[in-house]
């Protein structure tokens, strides 16, 4: 193809996108967009892999049988998600295979909230209340991204997020209502959990180095400062409606803008968790990794056995 | 208690289905790939689902307020009557599968009888729950099968596990003083004549699968009189942890 072909074709392309129009997998795409969407989609899949463990950590310890039962079945939907966010990225032409390789080599990246321990029960709250209330905010724009099925994993994604959230929040009142201890619980979990949850919204704008192709093709419709304040003004609220304190000295409703006004975030703890040196980073990868290379021979099983019933089969049909 | 005995009936069906629940509850992010972890924490939802209504009905039964979290988690451990085989450990994916197995097999007939008692909530509970141990006896027995017929690797580890686990077959079978009074009262399954066609099942499958029955005349037993395995006490202190650290508060 001639360069003017392919500038006509990316022209197409973008005009298809400006107009809303969906991008399925067997349209033409530029290599760009291809590797982009692989790259954030594997990314969200990992994240929900990798989120299994610091909750899945609760779920022989849950303190009542309906709390255990509502928590498998959360951990659950989150394996969920990995699947079709993986079976998306497979319509781009990369094999869930080697999806894991990039994560257990350590090149793909997941989200970094999940290498903070879970240390309390009150954690499986503060995860629901705030992490999948700031997964939300990120991801809701996504059910009306270009790729088209990015865009309806998303739809279904965010619908039990949503109630993820709301479940998190539910184990919040309840603790925030409870006695003395369990309030201390909750606010010890609060104290830990608010800031990482703030810095999972990203990098501050003037650092954030995809934001503007992102926006283009719909990845992104909102800033990370912006997001960020959206979740700030949702959540503060939240936590005095059930009479907990946000820990930033320097939170406060600022009148004139609308908005609340907040602290500095620690980026040096971000970046050193990001590249690696969080509490959990290395333990949430060597589970992953040590459950794919534990369960080779099972997996192998599987395809051998496969193999022997079709041979079976042949056979007798000779 | 006026009802000990139909007490004591549904807290040994429940028991089983609480510690293998919990066990398979262990290996949530863990599973050798992402649909057998759904499968196997789907099966433990399941398990938990049923012992919340068999132990609702218990506290009911018991009369005296007990919640079914008072039931689930604040018994010592001589108290839990769960047949030995569900509280063997998670050695390794055969052993899971095997265990799983051996359970599912038993669990199915059990029920079916389970939906003829004369006690309408036991009925109503079965009725339910066989739709859905039905499904873990198909993925059970595929997986032996998977592993069996495999490769030499899977077929020698499926084996181990299952002549390990086959000494803890019998005790399904085997009847406590409650268990005879609820066969006789038309409320309880009378297990000792579920064995026959529980071994015929099992041998025909394994044949199926490429492995071995067992042979082993040697069987453990305990579980139904409260004496288990040494691994029980760990489980149990994850189980009773946050009810034991925080006592009378609500989750």
């Amino acid at each position: 193809m001639s360069e003017e072909q392919i500038k006509n074709l990316e022209d197409q392309f973008e005009a298809r996108i400006a107009r809303d129009e969906k991008i399925e997998p067997k349209d033409w795409m530029p290599e760009k967009y291809r590797k982009t969407h692989i790259r954030q989609m594997s990314q969200h899949a990992h994240s929900e892999i990798v989120g299994m463990l610091p909750e899945g950590n609760w779920i022989t310890r849950a303190p009542s049988l309906r709390r255990k039962v509502a928590l498998l079945a959360k951990v659950q939907d989150e394996a969920g998600h990995g699947l079709y966010l993986y079976s998306a990225c497979e319509t781009l032409g990369v094999s869930r295979d080697e999806l894991y390789e990039q994560l257990h080599s350590g090149k793909a990246k997941y989200s970094s909230i999940f290498n903070y321990p879970t240390i309390t029960w009150a954690d499986m709250g503060a995860i629901g209340w705030l992490v999948d209330g700031a997964a939300i905010i990120n991801q809701v724009p996504l059910c009306n991204t270009s790729y088209g099925p990015y865009a309806r994993a998303m739809v279904r994604v965010c619908k039990e997020e949503s109630f993820h959230q709301r479940q998190g929040y539910e184990i919040m009142i309840k603790l925030a209502n409870g006695t003395p201890e369990q309030k201390e619980m909750a606010q010890d979990a609060l104290n830990r959990w608010w800031w990482p949850s703030l810095m999972m919204l990203g990098p501050t704008d003037d650092v954030s180095v995809h934001t503007e192709q992102s926006m283009k093709w719909k990845l992104k419709r909102k800033s990370n400062d912006d997001l960020r304040q959206q979740f700030i003004d949702q959540t503060v609220p939240q936590a005095e409606l059930i009479g907990l304190t946000i820990p930033d000295p320097d939170l406060k409703w600022n009148e004139e803008k609308g908005i609340y006004d907040f602290g500095e975030i620690d980026w040096d703890e971000f970046w050193q968790v990001v590249k690696g040196h969080g509490p959990c980073n290395k333990e949430r990868m060597k589970a992953r990794v040590s459950a794919w290379e534990e369960g080779e021979w099972v997996r192998n099983a599987a395809m051998a056995h496969a193999e022997n019933k079709k041979e079976r089969i042949e056979k007798q049909a000779v | 208690m006026k009802n000990e005995n139909l007490y004591k009936y549904i807290l040994g069906i429940a028991d089983n289905s609480l510690i293998l629940g919990q066990r398979l509850g262990e290996l949530c992010g863990h599973g050798p790939n992402l649909e057998t972890d759904i499968a196997c924490t789907n099966i433990s939802l399941d398990l938990f689902g049923q012992v919340r209504s068999y132990f609702q009905y218990a506290g009911k039964v018991a009369g005296d307020n007990r919640t079914e979290d008072d039931i689930a988690m604040l018994r010592k451990e001589r108290e839990y009557k769960n047949v030995l085989l569900v509280e063997q450990p998670n050695t390794n994916f055969a052993y899971t599968i095997g265990r799983q197995f051996l359970f599912d097999v038993y669990h199915l007939a059990f029920l079916t009888e389970l939906q003829k008692s004369s006690d309408l909530t036991l009925s109503a509970i079965a009725k339910k729950c066989i739709k859905e141990v039905r499904y873990h006896e198909r993925f059970s027995s595929d997986w032996v099968k998977r592993l069996g017929d495999g490769t030499p690797e899977s077929k020698q580890k499926m084996q181990e596990a299952m002549d390990t686990l086959w000494t803890y077959t019998d005790e399904l079978f085997h009847q406590t003083q409650a268990d005879k009074v609820m066969v006789s009262d038309g409320v309880g399954v009378d297990v000792t004549k579920l064995k026959d066609q529980y071994y015929k099942a099992v041998t025909e499958l394994l044949e199926d699968a490429k492995l071995k029955t067992p042979e082993s005349k040697y069987f453990q037993k305990g579980g139904k009189d409260g004496i288990h395995t040494e691994h029980l006490g760990y489980l149990l202190s994850d189980l009773q942890f946050m009810q034991r650290t925080y006592p009378n508060m609500e989750w």
